[in-house]
């Protein structure tokens, strides 16, 4: 009897751990992420000559920053900061509902600074990135 | 192998499932966070199935020999 019970516990067991282990895939099709995304590719037309201006500079904690304002004409700047802050607004949710579409809001730092490491990594050569310690440098 | 016995395995088994479930997919992530840029910054082709005609493709307009 308790041989039996001992058994079917053990199944179950097993089962759970091979369903958590199949689970180490990251989820990013939901319907939030996907409107972030789309946010974020309507944006970045307008935001690509800045980038490689040298205006604005990807950041080493997965943001953006306007970093040479003067490399922005007069008339522009408040557009190209309302840019930036409607970028890194859609950013950091897209980050959080990663965390949070895997079931582990407690990812989002690590989710984080996933994307930075990325972000700077696939940037196309003549952008800004900042380095680990805060530095900028041209790719 | 008493009662006990048995429920010390069910629990470590059961610790053992959690430490699984909360280690960080750090390889899978950064493959979740390509895809997500590669759209994003419509890196690949394959991101033409929302984006329409890809007309921003900004070729590299002039082969300026830049130091």
């Amino acid at each position: 009897m308790t041989m039996r019970f001992a058994r079917v516990l053990f199944l179950c067991l097993m089962s759970i751990a091979t369903l958590a282990y199949a689970q180490a895939d990251i989820e990013i099709n939901t319907p939030a992420i996907t409107t972030l995304k789309n946010s974020m590719q309507q944006r970045h037309n307008q935001l690509a000559p800045h980038y490689a201006s040298g205006a604005v500079g990807l950041t080493r904690d997965a943001q953006i920053v306007l970093r040479d304002a003067n490399a922005v004409p007069l008339p522009q700047r408040q557009a190209v900061n309302s840019l930036v802050g409607a970028e890194n607004q859609d950013r950091s949710a897209l980050y959080r509902e990663i965390a949070r579409a895997n079931q582990h809001p407690e990812w989002e730092s690590e989710i984080r600074s996933t994307f930075a490491g990325r972000w700077i990594e696939k940037a196309q050569s003549g952008w800004w990135v900042q380095d680990g310690q805060g530095g900028w440098k041209k790719k | 192998m008493t009662n006990k016995g048995i429920v010390l395995l069910a629990g470590s088994l059961l610790a053992g499932c959690v430490t699984i479930n909360i280690y960080f997919p750090a390889a899978a992530a950064e493959k979740a966070a390509d895809k997500i840029i590669d759209e994003v910054w419509q890196l690949k082709d394959g991101a033409a199935d929302g984006a329409g005609g890809a007309k921003s493709d900004a070729p590299a307009a002039q082969p300026k020999p830049t130091k």
